[in-house]
């Protein structure tokens, strides 16, 4: 069982403002019933510009249904702009902090609220178009999203960038990427410096080593982690023929795997003109 | 607050049957059974009875029984004992939805460089025979499949299963942490090999398990040291848990029909009542088919953390499929492996009942629930929507 505050408790099991509203001046959203999280805020804001009603409903756990009543009350008085200042930081020091894990909880606080308050400037509201590139697709997590996490609440691991963002918490194919935007984001080198693509000409016998050395270390234990495997039959000169294993093996989204993360890992560390192209057998 | 204790397949209540067999080994018997003297020497021959209680709840030979910690050590020695054993053999059958006890192992051979077939299940959590028999090859070392599903409590076929593994010659464990005191269990009849078993999954303590091993069949210790249960699992016996266990076994042995009788009714009327008085409810497994105290429900729109605290407030006990609960951001693999939607996977409770559960704690579920559900699903933005937000990719 999580260690939750009293706090926490509290508004779980008292939740204030939940909710829907009757004809809000806007309301913010975000999440989705796949992901497991999803929060819908309702505010109401007066011509001067001040946050006179706030209610919310929620689909998560006692830390999400905590996290946005807290926020609700956070906001009740605030004009819009003293309500943009909020971090998911400040909504988690008002319920006394919030398990590691469930720190994705508060940011989903934070998102709601900044989606409400773009759609009552009239600018794009980033449900319609998520600002930058989604990162990670299991809970469709952008990079913006990624490096203002890390700058926000100086995280140092890919595995805070998951607490944070839940980016990396599913099939877990993203997790070169997270480390890459860590360290660009940190002005850091990356924490394990990968192999790069040698820039002599490959002999077929080196091209053939390299490619088996990357799946084995890098792709294979990447793809286990989600009860998937990869077997590499042969290569053909630029052309890497794979077989998929275990839980990848007839997966919908085995394509997506190859062309991301095979080809693109091979590409990057072996030879740039590497195409993988899958065998079923 | 009285505590309702419905998450037995998560543990159970120690029987004070087996707590008053298990204190003399505690307190004044507290000698070594391998001790040359007396004192120690004495106790050997209780853990033989226990090993008799054991073997005969089993309907095995007890020399058939060895004794080990936890049904997570006796499902880590049944399959590196047979890949060990037959080291030419480099394939291993088993199923998606396993104990981590085995997945776990499996993952471990299959970066030892072991090949892993995980078979699928259909969305009632059934196994597909078929599949299970185009899987097997000359190299396979071993099938491991469960006697019955910890999460949705499907019973796997095994007497068919064995059949068809058997058949090609090869090795069957089975994880039967779940089945053993809730399903009748004879070995006689049964063609598995290995099978697993933990104590405290049928009133007896923690840290207590046995592993049954056919006779016959070629076996590799997992744990080296002393000559203890003749060189098959070394270290001092627990004896105060190898007593415990075989006192458990019998009183389970002597439950079975209860069981199936009255833990089902009751499991039955919880179910009924559920379903009767909370609309967008469904049931995670096969109906038919499964374990006479289990019961796995589906709440549409709400997530599974959210309702195990609030039933919490009443000392309610149960647990969830849910990411929450877990730690992990996704729900149980035992779900996804099912294919059970999203809509319904984050909202998923399950109830286990035991000998000890009593008409009065259902009547308190099925007072309490339904304001539950209807409290969190009049916050979930998703009530009566079935379509998921925007924004994610998933």
């Amino acid at each position: 069982m999580w260690d939750y505050t009293d706090k926490v408790r509290d508004h779980f099991l008292n939740p204030r403002n939940a909710g829907p509203m009757d004809d809000p001046t806007v309301v913010g959203e975000v999440g989705s019933l796949a992901c497991g999280d999803a929060l819908k805020l309702f505010l109401k804001i007066d011509d001067a510009g001040r946050i006179t009603d706030a209610t919310f409903q929620t689909f998560g756990c006692a830390s999400a249904i905590a996290s946005s009543s807290v926020l609700t009350e956070l906001l009740k008085g605030k004009t819009v702009d003293e309500a943009a200042a909020i971090t998911n930081k400040e909504i988690a020091m008002e319920l006394g902090g919030l398990p590691r894990e469930k720190m994705h909880c508060s940011v989903m606080g934070q998102e709601a609220l900044e989606s409400a308050l773009k759609r009552y400037r009239g600018e794009l509201d980033p449900l319609v178009k998520p600002e930058g590139e989604i990162v990670c697709k299991c809970f469709g997590v952008t990079d913006v999203q990624i490096r203002r996490a890390i700058t926000e609440n100086d995280l140092t691991t890919v595995e805070e960038i998951t607490d944070y963002t839940k980016a990396g918490g599913g099939c877990g194919e993203c997790v070169l990427d997270l480390e890459r935007i860590l360290a660009e984001t940190r002005g850091t080198e990356p924490a394990k410096p990968k192999p790069v693509a040698p820039k002599r000409k490959l002999t077929n016998l080196q091209r053939m080593q390299l490619v088996t050395k990357v799946i084995d270390e890098e792709i294979r234990p990447s793809l286990k982690k989600d009860r998937g495997d990869i077997e590499l039959l042969d290569i053909e000169g630029a052309k890497v023929l794979v077989s998929m294993r275990g839980a990848c093996s007839g997966c919908p989204s085995s394509q997506l795997t190859i062309k991301e993360l095979v080809q693109r890992r091979l590409r990057d560390a072996v030879d740039p003109d590497i195409i993988v192209e899958e065998v079923r057998s | 607050m009285k505590v309702i204790y419905l998450d037995n397949n998560a543990t159970t209540r120690v029987a004070p049957e087996v707590l008053e067999a298990m204190l003399p080994f505690l307190r004044e018997s507290y000698g070594n059974a391998s001790s040359m003297h007396g004192f120690g020497g004495q106790v050997g021959k209780f853990i033989t009875e226990a090993r008799e209680r054991t073997a005969q709840g089993l309907g095995c030979s007890p020399e058939e029984i060895i004794f080990s910690s936890c049904g997570t050590e006796s499902d880590n020695t049944a399959i590196f004992s047979a890949v060990r054993s037959q080291p030419e053999k480099r394939h291993v059958v088993t199923t998606r939805v396993e104990h981590p006890a085995v997945l776990n192992v499996a993952s471990h051979l299959e970066i030892a460089g072991y090949e892993v077939t995980h078979l699928k299940v259909d969305e009632l959590g059934r196994l597909d025979l078929q599949e299970l028999e185009d899987s097997l090859r000359p190299d396979t070392a071993l099938v491991s499949i469960m006697h019955a599903n910890n999460e949705n409590g499907v019973i796997f076929p095994l007497e068919r299963i064995a059949e068809i593994v058997k058949s090609k010659g090869i090795l069957l464990h089975t994880d039967a942490v779940q089945t053993v005191g809730k399903l009748p269990i004879d070995l006689q009849k049964l063609a598995v090999d290995f099978l697993a078993l933990s104590a405290h999954k049928v009133h007896g303590p923690k840290g207590m398990g046995a592993l049954y091993v056919r006779r016959g069949v070629p076996f590799r210790p997992f744990m080296l040291g002393g000559h203890q249960e003749k060189g098959r699992r070394a270290g001092t016996e627990n004896v105060a848990g190898i007593v415990a266990l075989g006192k458990a076994m019998e009183l389970a042995a002597a439950g079975i029909d209860e069981e199936n009788t009255r833990v089902k009714a009751l499991r039955d009327r919880l179910e009924q009542g559920i379903m009767s008085a909370i609309p967008d409810v469904r049931r995670n497994g096969d109906p038919e088919n499964r374990l006479p105290n289990t019961s796995s429900l589906a709440f549409k729109y709400i997530e599974g953390e959210s309702i195990l605290l609030m039933l919490d407030q009443y000392g309610i006990c149960a647990s969830s499929g849910s990411a929450c609960t877990s730690g992990s951001l996704e729900p149980s693999h035992v779900l996804r492996a099912m294919g059970v939607p999203f809509t319904f996977a984050h909202g998923s409770i399950r109830f286990s009942l035991s000998r000890y559960t009593t008409d009065e704690e259902i009547d308190l579920v099925l007072r309490e629930l339904p304001g539950i559900v209807s409290r969190l699903r009049a916050m979930s933005p998703f009530t009566g929507k079935d379509e998921a937000a925007p924004g994610c990719a998933c």
